[in-house]
């Protein structure tokens, strides 16, 4: 009997593939935090004005329960809708992220509407304009900006007094660029666009039906990806420019090895890449045209 | 008409901007560099808890942080009696908490029952605890009450400068205060709100009720870089502890706006592991061992180089456990161990390590090679380390630097001991040695680093500072108290198992609007007094 | 404009060059000249001191050559790994691609910092500071694939289909050859990318690993730990010296994008 609803099953199979995946993806992270070194390590144990019997308590205050045990229940609690509590910050995780979600949210959809903008556009001009120079200053200047640390640009942010989460779209944008730069180069560079080009098909449908189109699937292949790289880029940029974001949350519970609280913006940042990426590539095969390539 | 309008108009702009400005002006600005842990004074244990707890909590004695002198607060008076065990307290009257509670002695002996809750592990408590049994609080009127420990305790009424009194009766329980502020509004990650408590009881000479400033607002900022440039740009009124780097910045900028208090009570000092059972080569546990060894190292670092490349000079080499900063417990008799390679290698000689093309070598011709561990991120630290990674190879011997993550260090010091050497330093809130030293020499203790949690103490000159650190703990004369701790310098000095390198001077940076600040030494060195510190404008409209 | 390109090359061939005779051109880079930290150039040090009074142009030198050997390796790596994997996981379409990629989206958001705080705890603590650092970028190599992966996926699967394919496949050709010999040509837009962006990504993130105890050990220097100076506003004295290694840092990376540019642009 012929699938009536393949849109539908295809997103319920995604779906799926998503909660095991990010299941998964809870266990393992919770693995590495629990197993690396610090875990269950509290600073104060080195504070000099506590008794013997105070730091001997601190420490059986650490969590020392299995991991297993441990995921166990916090997978059951997850049912439920809780998400524990943190142990750094002495707070409901719940609490955590709905204040520092809509910031991060902010940041990283600001720096993947910018990067994109300015990538994509870039790339576009490049390739349709055909002129070395410009290819050139624009690989030149994506170098430089992939040569500063954050740390350097969120700096030359802070003395310009411009807002810190616009670095994220400078992280972004020298990836976006030079992948896609490549992408419609090679499409560019196709037969068929040349006898386009050669038959006086304008610019702007040159480029949206014969260029754009073939690299379609790999440029929204990048755009899921793109989301993993801002979530990445908001770590470092939310600790150094003090944004009380997700990125920011992530730092602190890392240092201190809050493992309720990692294992949970693992799973966000899991079901977010996942989703994403899951999103492109439903558009990507939608969108595949099957254009025959010349072989290299 | 349109005239009337225009002038009224800007009028209601003039009142408007100046209202502003008046606003700001009642608004003293500096920065948290991490959230507060907690709320609840009695366990305040990081910088930003005990800023808060600073800020708004009333204490019964107030040690005065530029005359290091002991003042009544919400008491009046005190007596220590039975042999130091007692103290009784006669405490204001009419006082109230921030929410109209009044207070009593109740909530002195309900404060003092929850502090040395065994079950709390209160910071502030633990430095109250002289031995088993209970301590009994006694109400003796509505504003006198006794506490009675079960052992004396030296340097008694010193500590209470860290306890902040807390309602036994109010519903809001540790959120409401005896201080001059108390916590209006907090953001996590954000900032901290503090408005003006109605009901302190401190007032001027003149009559005026304190604090001057009505509120103040502390941005929780960790990134350094960014505090430094909103203090320049007038966003903030100060910097309580500042780095060497930015006072060379801002000195340059602006004289008027740095202040070196001088030498802090902070100590960096690096010791080698000295614990048997380490996952160690035994050769290289009998190097650590070894006095000879230590003295050495400790004579191959230059420390006058240390204060001043590392900290830019504004540091100075350090003798022991105490700092020439806290006057009546520093030991004056002893100076720094001087920089002297051939007296180290003279040393070394004794026990039987040789210099062999530039390598030393022991007795079993193993070449002498340790790493140093210290926490990343510290770049004084880091610099240190790489000095002293030269200082040794000018006696042959290689030291490899490792920085780590501070969870991955502590593990190593105090869980698995697999390190050799460790680079941290001391912070110094407590002049009297009984508070903060206590754990760190006696032989069984967990800050004991170098071999904590001895069951009997591994050397003779271990088990002589156990028995002087316990007689400077039970005696109330402060000339014995100072003599046995002199000893315990004195012995620290000779054995070296902390080998001090510097001690920091306090630098701060203060705002030329505030007024009254007068940046000391003991933390908190610019808001010490706080209450008495104004910004500007405010002085004019409160006087 | 193939002299540009020449230019680049002769510029990193000049740098190639320099770092090799370091030994000969430069004084060591880890003694500290304590009564001179922060000083400006001079006959005795060209581009001035750090602030332990170490030499920079010794540092930078030794620290290009440190960088440039290590970080291209580690860049070729994560490509290798990324081109197999993708290509693969596009190639082969199905369950087997659902399964790379699901695996491929996992490895992105997972906290790889503990893998790296962990493979710290296991090295051993005196480990030689160029070993250190090795490790560092293999372990970047390794871990910085999967990004790339994803593009090339979808971009073999586009190649999958395609008519040269079914050609090649009609001929006999089949599995990892087909792959190797008519597919990875085509990923070359892809892979160039990959490899441009992860040279510099690799050599700042060696810098950041410093927090963990990876990376470069004193006094061994690396472009990424002299980059560190730059990241403090305090550490920033506005001499105009101080920001030689960054300099040499884009120029040295945009040499290299503009000799592979002439490549993409043929590929």
């Amino acid at each position: 009997m012929p699938n009536q609803h393949p849109m539908l099953t295809s997103l319920a199979r995604h779906a799926v593939r998503i909660a095991i995946t990010v299941v998964v993806g809870g266990l393992l992270g919770a693995t590495l935090v629990r197993e690396a070194p610090g875990f269950g390590i509290d600073e104060a144990e080195l504070d000099s004005r506590l008794s013997s019997q105070s730091i001997q308590a601190l420490r059986q205050a650490q969590p020392n329960q299995s991991l297993r045990a441990f995921y166990f229940q916090y997978l059951a609690r997850l049912l439920c809708g809780d998400l524990g509590t943190s142990r750094s910050l002495q707070r409901p995780v719940a609490e955590l992220l709905k204040e520092r979600a809509p910031e991060t949210a902010k940041s990283v959809a600001l720096g993947l509407a910018l990067g994109w903008t300015l990538g994509l556009s870039l790339a576009i001009a490049v390739v349709m304009s055909r002129s070395w120079g410009l290819d050139l200053t624009a690989t030149l200047t994506t170098g430089i900006l992939l040569c500063l640390p954050a740390a350097v640009l969120a700096l030359i942010f802070l003395l310009a007094r411009m807002p810190g989460r616009l670095v994220i779209a400078l992280i972004v944008f020298p990836n976006i660029f030079r992948y896609s730069r490549n992408l419609l180069a090679r499409s560019a560079s196709l037969p068929y666009v040349l006898t386009a080009r050669a038959k006086g098909v304008g610019g702007f449908q040159l480029m949206l039906w014969h260029i754009l189109r073939p690299a379609a699937p790999q440029l929204l292949a990048l755009a899921g990806v793109s989301v993993s790289i801002a979530f990445t880029a908001a770590i470092p940029v939310e600790a150094l420019c003090d944004l009380p974001g997700l990125g920011q949350l992530a730092w602190k519970a890392a240092l201190s090895r809050d493992l309720s609280l990692l294992v949970t913006l693992t799973m966000i940042v899991a079901v977010v890449t996942l989703a994403a990426n899951s999103l492109s590539d439903l558009l990507g095969k939608a969108l595949s045209t099957g254009t025959a390539e010349v072989p290299a | 008409m349109s005239r009337q309008i225009v002038f009224r108009s800007f009028l209601g702009l003039m009142l408007a901007s100046t209202l502003a400005v008046a606003q700001n002006d009642a608004q003293l600005r500096f920065c948290l560099h991490s959230d507060p842990k907690s709320f609840n004074p009695l366990l305040a244990e990081e910088d930003s808890s005990e800023t808060v707890r600073y800020l708004t909590g009333g204490v019964l004695m107030r040690l005065n942080r530029m005359t290091q002198d002991l003042e009544p607060e919400l008491a009046t008076s005190w007596k220590i009696s039975d042999g130091g065990k007692t103290i009784t307290f006669k405490l204001r009257n009419g006082l109230s908490f921030s929410d109209g509670t009044p207070f009593s002695a109740d909530d002195v002996a309900f404060t003092i029952q929850q502090m040395m809750d065994p079950a709390l592990h209160s910071p502030s408590g633990d430095a109250f605890r002289s031995g088993d049994g209970k301590t009994v609080t006694k109400v003796l009127a509505p504003d006198r009450v006794s506490v009675t420990f079960p052992a004396a305790i030296a340097g008694l009424d010193k500590l209470f400068d860290q306890v902040a009194i807390m309602s036994a009766k109010s519903p809001k329980k540790e959120m409401v205060v005896l201080g001059p502020y108390d916590v209006l509004e907090y953001k996590a990650g954000n900032y901290l709100l503090l408005e003006k408590n109605p009901n302190y009881w401190r007032h001027d000479a003149a009559g005026k009720q304190l604090p001057y400033i009505q509120t103040v607002r502390l941005d929780i900022q960790s990134n350094r870089d960014t505090e430094m440039l909103r203090l320049v740009r007038g966003e903030i009124d100060f910097i309580n502890s500042l780095d060497a780097e930015f006072f060379d910045k801002l000195v340059q900028q602006n004289p008027a706006l740095v202040h070196d208090s001088g030498v802090s009570l902070d100590s960096e000092q690096m010791w080698f592991n000295q614990v048997p059972s380490s996952p160690l080569p035994d050769y290289k546990k009998a190097w650590f061992r070894s006095t000879n060894f230590r003295r050495a190292v400790s004579e191959a670092i230059n420390r006058e180089d240390l204060a001043r490349v590392a900290f830019r000079g504004h540091a100075r080499p350090a003798v022991g456990p105490m700092s020439p900063a806290n006057k009546f417990w520093f030991n004056a008799k002893l100076q720094p161990h001087p920089f002297d390679q051939k007296s180290a290698l003279a040393r070394l000689a004794q026990d039987g390590f040789r210099l062999q093309d530039g390598v030393l070598k022991d007795h079993d011709g193993h070449a002498v090679e340790f790493s140093i561990i210290t926490n990343a991120g510290n770049k004084y630290r880091e610099r240190m380390a790489t000095m002293m990674q030269q200082d040794l190879s000018g006696i042959g011997i290689k030291l490899n630097v490792v920085t780590l993550d501070f969870p991955s260090l502590i593990e190593r010091i105090t869980r698995s001991f697999d390190y050799e050497a460790c680079l941290l330093g001391l912070i110094g809130n407590d002049l009297d040695p009984n508070s903060s030293q206590m754990n760190v020499w006696i032989s069984s203790g967990e800050n004991h680093q170098w071999n904590p949690n001895q069951k009997t103490p591994a050397t003779a000159w271990e088990a002589e500072i156990d028995k002087l650190m316990r007689e400077q703990a039970t005696s109330l004369d402060p000339k014995k108290r100072k003599a046995a701790f002199d000893r315990v310098q004195e012995i620290a000095w000779e054995q070296e198992p902390f080998i001090y390198l510097v001690n920091r001077n306090a630098l701060s940076a203060v705002s030329p609007n505030a007024r009254n600040v007068h940046p000391v030494v003991l933390r908190p060195q610019v808001y010490w007094n706080i209450d008495e510190i104004s910004i500007g404008n405010e002085v004019a409209r409160n006087r | 404009m193939r002299w540009v390109r020449n230019v680049g090359i002769a510029f990193l061939l000049t740098v190639a060059l320099a770092c090799l005779l370091a030994d000969f051109v430069a004084p060591s880079y880890a003694r500290q000249f304590r009564d001179e930290p922060d000083a400006a150039p001079s006959r005795q040090h060209l581009l001035g001191t750090d602030d332990l009074g170490r030499d920079r142009f010794a540092r930078v030198l030794y620290g290009t050559r440190v960088s440039l050997l290590l970080a291209p390796a580690a860049a070729l790596l994560s490509s290798v790994l990324a081109v197999l994997i993708g290509g693969a996981a596009g190639f082969a379409g199905g369950w087997v691609e659902r399964i790379i990629m699901a695996a491929t989206d996992l490895f992105l958001s997972l906290p790889w910092l503990f893998l790296l705080i962990t493979v710290r705890a296991l090295l051993p603590l005196n480990v030689s500071p160029i070993a250190s650092v090795a490790i560092t970028f293999a372990l970047l190599g390794c871990l910085g694939w999967a990004a790339a992966a994803r593009v090339i996926c979808a971009d073999a699967r586009s190649l999958a289909r395609s008519d040269f394919i079914l050609l090649a496949r009609a001929s006999g050709s089949s599995g990892f050859r087909l792959l190797w010999r008519q597919a990875v040509p085509n990923l070359r837009p892809i892979v160039f990318a990959q490899f441009w962006i992860s040279v510099p990504v690799f050599i700042l993130a060696e810098a950041n690993l410093g927090v963990l105890g990876l990376g470069v050990a004193e006094p061994l220097p690396s472009w990424g730990s002299l980059l560190r100076e730059l990241q403090s506003y305090s550490a920033i004295t506005g001499q105009p010296w101080q920001f030689v290694p960054l300099i040499l840092f884009v120029v040295v990376v945009s040499c290299f994008h503009l000799v592979l540019l002439e490549q993409e642009s043929t590929a």
